[in-house]
């Protein structure tokens, strides 16, 4: 599917008045905390998202991800800290006295309303003029590629395009900051995937803060300008993709976000000569034969395939090492034959990879 | 097939008849069907068929004896009675005010239910809707006498107001029907309230709608078809009565007059008459039901 040129969106998209001053966040977190009961679902975070950055907040479920979300939108109140909008304190203010939207995971279009209704909704209510609105549905509707749909039904329409009109519905009120939580979780992957670039490019398009909760670290990597990486309440790491995913801070954030690869304890030791914890990621390591020649930024470890898994263009191989513990080592399939890959199990193997790939981490 | 043994059933004219009927799904449907069908058209519409045909009968004057001959004598004195048109229109205006007066009552009742009230709170009301359906209905309207007799509770409770109660009267037999029926319409607008999504109430406010608005524009729209289906129940169960009007009213009901040509006057042919009103009324009011989708939310 392509992106819609440029020239198709509003033509006041991207030129939304930013009038307050590049130092205030668009979202602000302060020392947030929620508690149900006995169960403190966020345990105190501090977040500062830029304007008009795309922010995912990734975590397993349960991580309290999604209720920084609905705090944020303000479905759910802070049992303490604060929660600052471009510089305004929202922390107990109504979602509709916030100037954010949502796209909730279940869409929750306004069945009894055709798809011209439900995205014009946001504007009725704001008393937009009948011909501007029509205008700004019909642009909302023309950027998420459904221009000619407003009179279906929302059960008439398959799930990527109910997605589309919640997208549409939301962006049509031109907020400040767009809460999307997982999205995309219902589509089946081959619209995942394509939504996922569409997304990056509407946001792009628009220039609104997006900020995007995920469980799915790939789609968190493929569109996001920075992650947070939520665990049990509290956030592990901030930072870019690339920093997320090559320099985890945690145990944890290596294992959430990748494969979790890691040495400790005396295995460690055997192979770095220092003790601590290490995460070697399994694309960084080589695979090579027993006794293969090591260059001096490299470092080896000797062991025994264990299990071969062919997965088409890579094949994930797992090494129990000499030294104890195991290393996941997946090879792209440039010249191996399915079968080449699969009779390697059992055999001893020597891994290979440069000295500044091995990475201590905080366990 | 070499293997001895098959768990298949021995080759037989049982095992051929199931398969056939398997490949059948309209024979399926025709023995299943047929008892429910067979009942529904022999006794149901049957006697139904029979009370419109007695309607164009009529009674020999001299005799009393039932003529089987067409006329619309009936129908004429139906019509031409002034008598008749009074007591159509006191029914019909009760059971509006009886199903607008459940539907103000049920809204609140059925939305605390669906949307406010803990798990454990929510069965304590159910109970509270359901319990009195298993008492008997006689009973209850015999209660409804004793509080509305003359110098009964009633009287003695408005009457530290200054105030007195309506006796028997048609407004008693509104406030008797109101209580008797309004289980009825809670419980359709309760399970309305409950097929709501919660992330609809949140997608109005996040879009800027304040409670007032959300009610309005989303909740009401939505609620509406139960609230018919809810009203079908209150309207149709007044219109019918003749238990209720007998004891707590004065003045004659749809469901008295008929009731009464065919017990106390032994006129059949015209109690058949009469009950084609309702059934008229009915059809009608079903019509404009099932234009406001009320049989979806059943």
């Amino acid at each position: 599917m392509a992106i819609p040129p440029l020239s198709d969106l509003p033509a006041d998209a991207g030129s939304l008045d930013r009038a307050t001053p590049a130092a205030a966040s668009a979202v602000r977190l302060e020392g947030v905390r929620k508690r149900y009961g006995d169960v403190e679902a966020v345990a105190g975070i501090d977040l500062d998202v830029a304007d008009g950055e795309f922010f995912s907040m990734l975590g397993p479920s349960g991580s309290g991800k999604t209720t920084t979300l609905r705090m944020i939108a303000g479905f759910e109140l802070p049992t303490a800290g604060r929660i600052l909008l471009n510089g305004e304190d929202v922390s107990n203010k109504a979602p509709f006295e916030r100037d954010v939207n949502t796209v909730f995971q279940d869409y929750a279009l306004f069945p009894h309303m055709n798809v011209g209704e439900n995205v014009a909704y946001g504007l009725v209510i704001r008393k937009v003029p009948g011909e501007e609105r029509r205008r700004r549905v019909a642009d909302a509707l023309r950027m998420v590629r459904l221009d000619g749909f407003d009179q279906r039904r929302p059960s008439h329409l398959s799930g990527g395009q109910r997605q589309r009109v919640a997208l549409a519905r939301a962006l049509v009120n031109r907020p400040r900051v767009l809460l999307l939580d997982e999205p995309l979780g219902a589509l089946d992957l081959k619209l995942r995937e394509e939504m996922q670039i569409e997304l990056k490019a509407i946001q792009h398009a628009v220039g609104i803060t997006f900020i995007y909760v995920t469980h799915d670290q790939e789609e968190a990597l493929t569109m996001s300008d920075r992650i947070a990486v939520f665990n049990q309440g509290l956030i592990e790491q901030v930072g870019s993709p690339a920093e997320v995913y090559e320099r985890p801070a945690t145990a944890f954030v290596a294992g959430f976000v990748g494969t979790s690869n890691l040495l400790q304890g005396d295995a460690a030791e055997r192979v770095f000569g220092t003790a601590g914890t290490f995460t070697v990621r399994p694309e960084k390591i080589r695979l090579a034969e027993p006794g293969a020649a090591v260059a001096a930024d490299e470092i080896s470890v000797d062991g025994r395939i264990r299990e071969v898994v062919y997965l088409g263009s890579e094949t994930r191989y797992y090494v129990a090492l000499d030294a104890g513990s195991e290393l996941v080592v997946t090879q792209q399939n440039l010249v191996t034959s399915s079968m080449e890959a699969l009779a390697a199990e059992g055999r001893p193997a020597r891994l290979i990879w440069k000295r500044q790939h091995g990475l201590p981490i905080n366990a | 097939m070499t293997t001895g043994t098959s768990s298949l059933p021995p080759e037989g004219v049982r095992r051929r008849f199931l398969a056939a009927l398997y490949r059948r799904t309209p024979a399926q449907l025709l023995i299943l069907l047929a008892p429910p069908i067979g009942w529904f058209g022999a006794v149901y519409l049957g006697s139904l068929a029979i009370l419109l045909l007695s309607a164009f009968w009529y009674l020999n004057p001299i005799t009393s004896a039932v003529v089987h001959d067409f006329s619309l004598s009936n129908f004429q004195q139906l019509v031409s009675d002034p008598v008749n048109r009074t007591i159509v229109l006191r029914t019909v205006v009760i059971a509006a005010t009886v199903t607008i007066a459940d539907m103000a009552l049920a809204f609140p009742i059925a939305y605390f239910m669906a949307r406010v009230a803990s798990p454990r709170f929510r069965s304590i009301l159910f109970m509270a809707v359901l319990l009195p359906l298993w008492s008997n209905y006689l009973v209850r309207v015999f209660a409804w006498r004793i509080i509305l007799a003359q110098g009964g509770p009633l009287d003695g409770l408005l009457g530290v107001v200054g105030l007195k109660g309506p006796g028997f009267s048609d407004v008693s037999t509104w406030l008797v029907f109101t209580y008797l029926w309004l289980p009825y319409m809670i419980l359709p607008v309760y399970a309305g309230f409950e097929r709501i999504p919660g992330s609809l109430f949140e997608a109005s406010a996040d879009l800027g709608g304040r409670a007032a608005t959300t009610f309005r524009r989303v909740v009401l729209p939505l609620v509406l078809p139960a609230v018919a289906a809810g009203s079908i129940f209150t309207f149709s169960l007044t219109l019918g009565d003749y238990i209720t009007p007998e004891l707590v009213a004065k003045n004659q009901f749809l469901g008295t007059v008929i009731y009464e040509n065919q017990g106390v006057a032994n006129n059949v042919p015209f109690a058949a008459t009469f009950a084609i009103v309702p059934i008229g009324i009915m059809a009608i009011y079903l019509l404009l039901a099932r234009r406001l989708g009320a049989f979806n939310a059943l």
